[in-house]
Order: structure tokens, then C-alpha cells, then sequence
């Protein structure tokens, strides 16, 4: 919690955010190679367990905090980006990455995750997204395309699919990248850059659910993804271009960072109290008791 | 006496009354005050009551002694209320017929109230202070006060402004003494104006909001509700000068999470909404009792259910803060019933929280969040506000620990709390069932011994829990059962009942869960008849009682009009319902 413990560089190992639990993922599940890169991600920025806080919502892959020794907060469905904002405002000293899934992320917590991304919080957003509900069994999630065919959609969806990408353009995310598990030194380059982005990064993950959805695997994902940052007309600081690249998909996805505005001050650099100190290093009462009087006085 | 404002919303009626509270307190007067206001902005009718003593006050009297109208609606309205010899001041231009007034035994008194604000002032606005001054002019009140309480309301404003409203309040004192005050029999005189002696005036929201400061509150996330908003608002309005952050969220479901965020992360936070939010929070009310984060919610009832009475006092929630949640979840839930007890709780729930890692409710009430008292500064000791944190480990302790498990088996099921960010105090914890070190279990034997754990906090927190206080005669052929706001008006019966030679008392319940049933039975026992006052329809109160102690109330005298009681209107009841001579 001091200073000197935050700030301090070490190296560190990856033994050294090895969680003793063992994983209830499926074999080959896309979250497996999510966790392993973002270990190595957080080896490589030199980030120990103990300066970084993981909070997740539920599903399947926001059991990835039991995975991982380092802080973590397993909230609920849904919730993991306002527990997530908190945190960074009470210390900000603190790294924080809020791991969701499609229908954690964009589904029941659609309302929080529209309004992180206007605030611009320091905080990175890591979308597990396989297009399905896995943990409830295989059901229809607000990424799944239409005409996917699913238990509660029998004769496929009949919805237009979630879009987190250009959502995220709308909505004033400040660093949108698109990456796949099937692509581990891609995705644990991506995380490393989204998480020295100051403001708020979002990193929509593909990834297959090899249990539930048999459409979205990690070859029709391999099929049709493109690196758009070795395009020549590759323009990420410019929002019309960006979106044009949101818009990409089906037969072309493109991945990579599709946009970045570095100009941008975060939610916490906005707010004078926690310009010094983060709060929770702050004195506790004391101001409050010398000037006992005054507050009082203005009542009167 | 008894003063009432009454207009349209806009008309400033609010800070007219306001502005009265004020210039009577620093006369060293009691006063009580409260205000009538719709969900609106502008028009309808809003009134602000104000009756002044020179004894401390509790609540409100329904006889009006001088009633100020801005419109004619408000005569209508509140004409019946003015007792014989009080008097209406009201704008000339209304028009009034004047001898429907004087029929009732009141006396009228047209005042050029507008007139006189835009010919001296420059701005109609300022009606509401030529009224003001007219107040004192008819009472005889000290001009001197109303010209002190102009210049500290208008500083900001500056030197023009002042003197422009101090003009008009004369021209509207001189106008009312000249022609009214002779005929007018009930008067205000100062009894001290020494500075230095000044009571507070503040109503319950900020109350709780000095509480939460002075309790060392380093973070407020609210989405604005009434009647809550105030307390979010007083708060914020101190948060860059005491080193609070204050974050209106998205809806009540990120305000709660944003709080228990923030307390997870090591700060003291909290929440504040009224019952319509606190709906949409009970969710994450279950996550911070099963990852045992500390937690303070202020909820602040009006009238249900759904949207319900939005600017009118109730107190239907009590059964739903105790109950609410999938599973049973360890909270606790304290309900202030004066001004004073609104600062107690600001700090002490961050206490009781801290000490029992739990959500804590304090459950107040729209009257208390909205009624201003004169109360001495003494009864709020900001210099020695008693904190407990509980059991968190300092730094030093963090160095020497290995093996650091949160939710640790102790015997007082209170595990150490670490704050996130030292190398040993690495943990994660989860909304699922979960082991001492906070990973996701479903095996039988660590489910119940982590279930034991959490609710055996019950037990030690109702060691704390404090017994209802007794007020009156302790051989009673009466005992009123209240919490919250009601109080005021049940002690005031109690005072007139007892001064009638019948002996009276009451017991206020103010820790309500975990319930303290053995501190309270006794006193129950005792009683000889037990009347429930509640502002409820199901008297939530007395069914709480007769829960967990068996003890069933004789009567009850319950309110959901979303009207406040009055004494009397308590006392007419009691007569009818208990058939008691008083």
C-alpha cells in the first residue's frame, strides 16, 4: 500500500502469479491462452502480484482471477467495470484490468460499460468474447451473430450483433484493439500496450467456446483475421478511419489497435483530490477535526 | 407560535422560510421547521412551517398563528389552520376578499408585497423577503436579525443586492408594524443574540453528511434520488477541501459497486438513495456480505411503493432492508430519529461496517431528511469522533505475515482485512461461496463453516446494539413503540399527556437489526399498553417486535398519507383507538 511498495521495479517471475487452484475451464477453452498472456504481459511490464488488482464479473472467463495469484475481485454478472473504476479512484497507485465476458460486458453490464468508457478511467477492459453463453450451457449472447443458432434461438438470432468496437468509438474509449486467443503473441503484446495506455483500454478478445459453439472456432477466427496495422492506410488516431475499421466483419476481421487517442486526461487526472496522494494513503480525519468549528459555523 | 409560508414553487418559499429559521435561531429561539413541496419545479403549492419557542422543540403544532400567502390558493388552503386572533399576510394585489378572512376571526393584512419588492428593489423576487420583514414587523421581532440574515444569505450576491433586499424587508416591516401590529397579540422577542452562542440549523441529510465526514468518509457514489440527494450533495460540496471523492454514477447499481470499490480498495465509502434505489442495489448488498467489504448505505425512505409519494415522508422500507437479498446475508441496520442521532450514525455505521466487514443501512426517513431544528452545537463533537476500523492490518503487521488468507476462520468470525497492494496481502475474494483464501468452493463442510462464519458476526454485533431509550414516566399506563422521524411528535404527546397527570412514556427503537431482543423484552414486559406509532400501513415496527420477541403491541396508530405526525393528531387517535381519557 505505501509508495515505495507500489513504485518499486522488480523482476519477477512467472512463478510468482501461479494461483494454487487448478482450472475448471474445458480443454482448449480460449480463456487458457487469455490468462497465460496476460502473466506474461504483467511479468514483461514488471508488475507483481501485489501492484495490480484483477476484477472480474461471471462466466466462464472471469474465473480467470483464481487463476492468477495477484489481487483479484470476483464481483458479479455484469458489474465488474464500476468496482474496477472505484478502485482505481481510491488508489491509484494500483494497475487495474477488468476482465468480462460478452454477456457479462456488454449484456447485463451494457449500461456500465457505455459510461466507463466516456469517463476514461486508467483502467484496462479485456473482453472475453466467444459469442456464446458458455457457463449457463450455450445459450445466445449479445456478440452472436445473426442467424446463430442456439438454444434460445432455435431459428437463430433474430438481433443485429453487439458491436464493442465501435461502441467503444462512440463512446469515447480512448484505446480500442482487437486481438485473438488463437494469437497468443499478438494478444500478450496487445494487453502490454493497452495497459500503458493512460485512460481507458479495451481489448476485445476473440476466442472460441470449444464446448458450446461450433461456428466461432479458432480456425474460422484464423480464416478471417488481418493485423490492420501493417495495412498502408492504417490512420488509428483518426476516428473516422477507425470506424470504418468497426465496421469490418465476416469475411475480413480486422485486429490490432484500431484506435487510440493519447491526448485525452484520464477520469483520475481530473480529479483534484487524488492529484498528489491516492486517496486511500490520504490522511483520515484530521483536517476534518481542526476545522470541527467551521463546519459547524455554517449552520449557524 | 406557529408561522406558515405558503406559494406556488418558485415563488421562494423555501428560502424565505428559510431565511425566518435562520434570523429567529440567531435571536437564540427554538425553532421548529419543516416544509410541504411537490415533484415539481415550478407552480403547485408548497408551504414551510416554522413554530418558534423559547423551549426546544420536537415537532410541529397544526394551529397556524400567521399565515403568509402568496397566492390565493394558499389562503384557501390554510385559512381553516390560523386560530382566532392569528392573522394572513398576504399580497394586496391578490385581491382577497378580506371579510371572508376577518369571519373566521382572523385578522387580514393586505401588504403591496410585489409592489413594493419591484418599486424599492428593482425585482418581484424579492416578495418573499418584503414578507419576511413583515413577519417581523407584525411580531415586533428584532429588525436587526432580519437585516443580519440578509447580509450573511446575500454575500456572495454583493454590496448592491444586500441593501436593495434590506430596503425592501424595511419598507414590508414598516408596513405590517405600522397597521398591523397593534391588533396582532402574539410576538417574538430575541432572547440572545450573542454570536458566540448561536445553535446550528440543519435538517437530518445534512446531519448524516457531517456524521460520514467527521467519520473520516473519503468517498460518496450516488445517483441522485429524493429524498436522498441532499446528503450526496452536502458531501461533495466538501469534497475537494477535506479530500473526499464524490462520483455521481450511471444508475444505483454502479453507485453501490463504486462504494463497495472504494472500500475494498481501503477508504471509507458510501451510498445514499432512497427506497426506489436501494431496490436496484440489493444485488451488490449480497456481494459485500459474502466478500465481507465494509459498506455504508444511507437510505432514505419516502412514500411507495415504485415511484410512489416522491417528495412525501413514509417509513415502508424497514422489513425490506432487513430481508432483502438471495440468501441470508448478514447487515445492519440503524435508524436515527432525531437530527442529532443522523450525525451519530454518519460515523458510527463506518464503525459498525469496518468493525464487522458488512453492509451497514442507516434508514432514515423524508421528514428527518427535510425538517430543520435549532440545536446546540455541543450535541455535535466533531473533535472526538470515536473510529474503529476493526481488525486491518497495519503495514507492519502485513511485513511479518505469510500465507495471508482474508477470509480466515476466527473465533469472532472477523477475519484481518488487508488493504490491497502490499506484497503479503495478496488475496482474491468472490461473490461465490468461497474458501479462507477466497477461492470458489461448493464442498459441504467449507460452506458451512464459511456460512457460520459470516452469520456468527450477528452475535457479536448484537452486543452493541443499543436497547430502545426510554423517554417519560417509568410506571406507564401508556408506552408509545416509534422509530425514525415519527419520535418528535410521540414525545411531544408524551409532554402533554403526562402534563394532563396520565401517566406516559415511550420507547424509541433505534438499532434494529441484528434486533436486540433481549435488551428490549424487559422494557416490553414492563409496559402495561404498548401503542405502535409508525408512518407505515403494516406497523413494520411491531411486527419486528412481536418476531423476535414474541410480544404483540396492543394498538397502533399508523399514517401512510405521506403527511407527518403531528402530537395531536396522535393524542385525537390515541382517544379514539385506546379510549384512554386525556
Amino acid at each position: 500500500m505505501s509508495n515505495a511498495e507500489t513504485a518499486s521495479k522488480t523482476t519477477f517471475k512467472l512463478d510468482d502469479y501461479q494461483s494454487p487452484e487448478y482450472s475448471t475451464w474445458c480443454p482448449g477453452c480460449g480463456d487458457f491462452p487469455i490468462l497465460k498472456c496476460l502473466k506474461e504481459s504483467l511479468m514483461a511490464q514488471e508488475i507483481g502480484p501485489h501492484q495490480v488488482m484483477i476484477v472480474s464479473g461471471i462466466g466462464c472467463g472471469s474465473k480467470l482471477p483464481y487463476y492468477i495469484r495477484a489481487n483479484g475481485y470476483n464481483s458479479l454478472h455484469g458489474r465488474a467495470l464500476p468496482i474496477a473504476q472505484a478502485i482505481k479512484l481510491a488508489n491509484h497507485a494500483l494497475k487495474v484490468v477488468a476482465v468480462t465476458g460478452d454477456g457479462d460486458g456488454l449484456g447485463i453490464g451494457g449500461n456500465h460499460f457505455l459510461h466507463a468508457m466516456r469517463r476514461n478511467p486508467d483502467i484496462t477492459h479485456l473482453i472475453e468474447n466467444n459469442q456464446i453463453y458458455g457457463l449457463t450451457k450455450g445459450q445466445a449472447s449479445p456478440t452472436s451473430d445473426k442467424g446463430f443458432i442456439t438454444s434460445t434461438s432455435p431459428e437463430g438470432c433474430i438481433e443485429s450483433a453487439v458491436n464493442p468496437i465501435a461502441l467503444g468509438i462512440a463512446c469515447g474509449a480512448t484505446f480500442i484493439a482487437r486481438t485473438s486467443s488463437g494469437d497468443p503473441k499478438h494478444l500478450t503484446e496487445i494487453i502490454t500496450r493497452a495497459m500503458k495506455h493512460k485512460g481507458y483500454s479495451l481489448i476485445d478478445v476473440l476466442q472460441p467456446c470449444v464446448t458450446f459453439n461450433k461456428v466461432n472456432t479458432y480456425q474460422w477466427y484464423k480464416q478471417r483475421i488481418y493485423n490492420v496495422e501493417t495495412q498502408p492506410d492504417y490512420k488509428p488516431t483518426d476516428r473516422q478511419w477507425a470506424f470504418s475499421k468497426a465496421l469490418e466483419w465476416g469475411d475480413k476481421i480486422p485486429v490490432g489497435v484500431i484506435y487510440q487517442d493519447t491526448t485525452l486526461p484520464t477520469y483520475e487526472d481530473q480529479v483534484p483530490v487524488i492529484k498528489e496522494l491516492p486517496l486511500v494513503q490520504q490522511e483520515f480525519n484530521g483536517r476534518v477535526k481542526q476545522d470541527a468549528e467551521k463546519f459547524k459555523e455554517a449552520f449557524c | 407560535m406557529t408561522i406558515k409560508i405558503g406559494g406556488e414553487a418558485g415563488m421562494g418559499v423555501e428560502s424565505g422560510g428559510a431565511g425566518l429559521v435562520k434570523a429567529l435561531t440567531r435571536g437564540g429561539l427554538y425553532v421548529f421547521a419543516f416544509q410541504d413541496y411537490m415533484s415539481r419545479i415550478r407552480g403547485g403549492h408548497n408551504f414551510f412551517q416554522i413554530r418558534v419557542n423559547t423551549q426546544e422543540l420536537y415537532g410541529f403544532t397544526d394551529d397556524v398563528h400567521l399565515l403568509i400567502a402568496f397566492t390565493k390558493d394558499c389562503i384557501e388552503r390554510h385559512k381553516n389552520e390560523v386560530v382566532k386572533g392569528g392573522a394572513i399576510i398576504y399580497d394586496e394585489a391578490l385581491g382577497y376578499d378580506a371579510a371572508s378572512i376577518t369571519e373566521l376571526g382572523i385578522t387580514p393584512c393586505p401588504i403591496p408585497l410585489t409592489k413594493l419588492a419591484t418599486e424599492i428593489g428593482g425585482h418581484r423576487i424579492m416578495a418573499n423577503t418584503c414578507a419576511l420583514g413583515a413577519t417581523a414587523g407584525i411580531t415586533g421581532y428584532d429588525f436587526e436579525r432580519i437585516k443580519d440574515i440578509i447580509e450573511t444569505n446575500f454575500r456572495k450576491k454583493g454590496e448592491d443586492v444586500i441593501a436593495k433586499n434590506i430596503a425592501v424587508a424595511k419598507a414590508g416591516y414598516d408596513a405590517a408594524h405600522d397597521k398591523y401590529a397593534k391588533d396582532f397579540q402574539f410576538k417574538l422577542e430575541t432572547v440572545n443574540t450573542n454570536p458566540a452562542q448561536r445553535r446550528m440549523v440543519l435538517h437530518g441529510n445534512q446531519a448524516i453528511g457531517l456524521g460520514a465526514i467527521a467519520g473520516g468518509c473519503k468517498f460518496i457514489s450516488a445517483y441522485p434520488m429524493t429524498p436522498a440527494t441532499s446528503i450526496f450533495e452536502y458531501i461533495t460540496s466538501k469534497a475537494n477541501k477535506y479530500g473526499i471523492v464524490s462520483k455521481q454514477t450511471e444508475d444505483e447499481l454502479a453507485a453501490i459497486l463504486f462504494a463497495i470499490g472504494a472500500n475494498h480498495a481501503g477508504v471509507r465509502g458510501m451510498t445514499c438513495t432512497s427506497g426506489g434505489g436501494f431496490s436496484l442495489m440489493v444485488e451488490a448488498l449480497g456481494l459485500a456480505s459474502i466478500t465481507e467489504t465494509p459498506l455504508v448505505i444511507a437510505e432514505v425512505q419516502r412514500g411507495g411503493p415504485s415511484t410512489g409519494l416522491p417528495t412525501r415522508t413514509e417509513q415502508p422500507d424497514l422489513e425490506f432492508v432487513i430481508f432483502c437479498s438471495q440468501g441470508e446475508t448478514p447487515r445492519i441496520v440503524i435508524a436515527p430519529s432525531t437530527i442529532e442521532e443522523c450525525y451519530e450514525m454518519g460515523w458510527r455505521a463506518f464503525n459498525l461496517a469496518e468493525k464487522y466487514q458488512c453492509p451497514v443501512i442507516i434508514l432514515s426517513d423524508l421528514y428527518l431528511s427535510s425538517h430543520l431544528r435549532s440545536i446546540d452545537k455541543s450535541r455535535f463533537d466533531i473533535v472526538n469522533t470515536p473510529v474503529d476500523r476493526g481488525d486491518l492490518l497495519t503495514n507492519k503487521q502485513l511485513d511479518s505475515i505469510t500465507n495471508y488468507k482474508r477470509h480466515a476462520f476466527t473465533e469472532s468470525g472477523i477475519s484481518p482485512r488487508a488493504i490491497p497492494g502490499h506484497r503479503n496481502g495478496v488475496y482474491v475474494t468472490t461473490s461465490d461461496e468461497h474458501t479462507e483464501d477466497g477461492y470458489a468452493v461448493e464442498e459441504a463442510e467449507p460452506r458451512n463453516k464459511m456460512m457460520e462464519k459470516r452469520m456468527h458476526k450477528y452475535d457479536a454485533a448484537l452486543q452493541e446494539m443499543k436497547a430502545p431509550e426510554l423517554y417519560g414516566d417509568k410506571d406507564a399506563e401508556i408506552t408509545f413503540v416509534c422509530w425514525g422521524s415519527p419520535y418528535g411528535a410521540v414525545r411531544e404527546a408524551v409532554d402533554t399527556l403526562r402534563k394532563n397527570k396520565t401517566k406516559a412514556n415511550l420507547l424509541k427503537f433505534t438499532d434494529l437489526w441484528p434486533f436486540p431482543a433481549d435488551k428490549a423484552r424487559p422494557f416490553l414486559e414492563k409496559a402495561k399498553y404498548l401503542i405502535a406509532v409508525e408512518n407505515n400501513f403494516t406497523a413494520q415496527l411491531a411486527s419486528l417486535i412481536r418476531r423476535c420477541t414474541g410480544i404483540e403491541v396492543d394498538s397502533k396508530i399508523l399514517k401512510y398519507s405521506g403527511r407527518p405526525f403531528s402530537s395531536e393528531e396522535i393524542l385525537a387517535r390515541l382517544k379514539k383507538e385506546a379510549e384512554v381519557h386525556v
